[in-house]
């Protein structure tokens, strides 16, 4: 808990090992609390990924996590964030694509079957697109719901307009 | 006719068996299932999204009602998560209670499930049984938290309070009867031969399988994968005590089954080990600007009462940066994303849920099997719809 010292991310294995594989798809690398992050060209995730999974000095087999943070008002708007874990070496590492509102991010469901429903979330909460991916609806909120709450310009307490109006959906 | 007729049915939202509002649709041939799509969002209350509007402290009592089973599980994770970010080190009394605490929860959690898993297959008594062990744990809550369920009893930096007195006797009676109770139940259910034909080689997963869906927890070690963050990234002192990580081979219902009432016996092995090395000492960190003073401090001290009305009207602030904190909760890998920008509301909070990542798992373990072995699968499975749901 109480860090030491910041690791340097690029002196980070993963980074080093990915900057040799890919020099065009990272575009910039990050260290607080010593867990590194990786920001990557979206177009690249899903490549960046199979390699991460598939090459044996890195094997990151499980991906424990993902998600979205929306940076309203910034450019490019929204985070796609991965948390992925090495169950080898015991390594976590933490990817990020960037994409502007109405763009896709590539699935990476084809990498690891867990993305499926991840992915559903974040178009559920976000109204990220997610290109390639076998399924996507919402998960959470019904079908027919209107507006992504997880965005920052979604109001965290309202109601839809035919609840207040007493009528029927 | 030679056309394929199969059949389409809903079991749930209101099944007895899927333990909450979880809907799946079925579609059957006979009795064996083709397919099987999980329907979930019932119970989706938008915590995250409350979480992104109230002070650090505030989030804590909505941890509670995710995994509502094991509510200082999620707790534990969520202060971690918010510790990791400030880079705040808690006094070791406070870890040592923490680690205590959080076992025990995990004994309560799996008796729920063992409870209401023997329900579902058929066996009444183990649930009666289960409760009664199960009463004790809420009661120790009550005692220490003031609340049976929704405990909220740790806080960033530490603990809401220090153990009440007598507590320790009432964990070492806890400690010395338990044992006899798991053989209780064992003697129940491992040899019955009814519920080794309803549990052996059923809702069987392969561990390649279950590591791409991204299970963990009890589900993924039943594979054969030793994967626990107790010991692979040990948190609050974990690596100071000796357990051993359950194991199965072959990935079935009876295997998840023998797991969990392995875990369980660690658990009490932790319990133990806690309540002997229990350190004296401060119960929270002593920073004025994160720990409330003590309340007749208030009362004389301007800096005190200063800190007192900043604290409980502004909250703390925290660096900017993010920041990912998993610990292992009773269902497997529970995670806490936070990004900070600076202010004292977390700027997003995501709770990497394990019940929401292994109910995945399902439609790989069910389909082809009958209608009944749903059943037992989903109750092996172990999940907490508050969870899933979030």
């Amino acid at each position: 808990m109480d860090d030491l010292k910041e690791a340097n991310a690029e002196e980070n294995l993963t980074v080093w090992k990915l900057r040799e594989r890919f020099p065009e798809a990272i575009l910039s690398t990050k260290s607080f609390r010593n867990e590194i992050t990786i920001v990557v060209k979206p177009s690249e995730i899903s490549r960046v990924c199979r390699h991460l999974k598939e090459e044996p000095e890195l094997r990151y087999d499980f991906l424990s996590d993902l998600t979205a943070v929306d940076r309203l008002r910034e450019h490019p708007r929204f985070e796609v964030v991965y948390h992925l874990y090495s169950l080898q070496f015991k390594r976590r590492v933490r990817l990020k694509v960037l994409v502007e509102e109405g763009e896709a991010v590539p699935s990476v469901t084809q990498v690891w079957g867990t993305a499926d429903w991840h992915e559903r979330e974040v178009y559920d909460m976000f109204g990220v697109g997610v290109e390639g991916h076998p399924d996507l609806r919402r998960i959470l909120m019904p079908e027919d719901w209107e507006g992504h709450p997880l965005r920052k310009d979604y109001p965290v307490q309202a109601s839809p307009k035919w609840w207040e109006e007493g009528g029927e959906r | 006719m030679t056309e394929a007729r199969t059949m389409t049915i809903n079991m749930g939202p209101q099944h007895p068996s899927t333990h909450g509002v979880l809907r799946l649709v079925l579609e059957l041939d006979g009795e064996v299932v083709v397919r099987c799509t999980p329907h979930i969002g019932y119970l989706h209350t938008g915590m995250e999204k409350i979480a992104e509007s109230k002070r650090y402290q505030q989030v804590i009592p909505i941890t509670d009602r995710m995994d509502y089973l094991a509510p200082l599980s999620n707790n534990l994770a969520y202060v971690l998560a918010v510790e990791k970010l400030m880079g705040i080190e808690v006094p070791p009394r406070a870890k040592v209670i923490r680690v205590m605490m959080t076992e025990l929860t995990r004994i309560g959690s799996h008796l729920v499930w063992l409870g209401t898993h023997a329900i579902d297959i058929g066996a009444m008594s183990v649930f009666l049984y289960a409760f009664r062990e199960r009463e004790q744990i809420l009661d120790m809550y009550e005692q220490v938290a003031g609340a049976r369920m929704m405990s909220s009893y740790f806080r960033v930096g530490g603990l809401f309070a220090d153990l009440p007195e007598r507590f320790e006797e009432t964990v070492r009676s806890f400690v010395t009867s338990f044992p006899d109770r798991l053989a209780e139940y064992e003697n129940l259910l491992t040899a019955n031969p009814i519920w080794i034909q309803r549990t052996k080689g059923v809702g069987v997963i392969k561990p390649e399988d279950a590591v791409d869906l991204g299970m963990s927890g009890p589900n993924l070690r039943a594979c054969g994968v030793p994967w626990d963050i107790r010991k692979s990234h040990p948190y609050s002192g974990y690596e100071q005590y000796s357990f051993e990580i359950s194991r199965g081979t072959h990935g079935d219902v009876y295997d998840r089954y023998l797991c969990r009432m392995f875990e369980m016996r660690q658990s009490l092995a932790i319990v133990r080990q806690a309540l002997e090395h229990l350190p004296d000492g401060p119960i929270a960190v002593q920073d004025p600007k994160v720990t409330p003073p003590p309340k007749p401090m208030v009362k004389k001290s301007m800096e005190a009462l200063i800190h007192h009305f900043l604290l409980w009207s502004e909250g703390f602030r925290t660096p900017v940066g993010e920041v990912y904190q998993s610990i292992e909760s009773p269902k497997g890998e529970f995670g806490v994303y936070l990004v900070s920008d600076g202010s004292n509301i977390p700027y997003r909070v995501h709770f990497r849920a394990p019940s929401f990542v292994n109910l995945q798992a399902l439609p790989r373990m069910a389909e082809g099997r009958l209608v009944a072995d749903v059943v037992a699968i989903i109750g092996s499975i172990d999940i907490v719809l508050g969870e899933v749901d979030r």
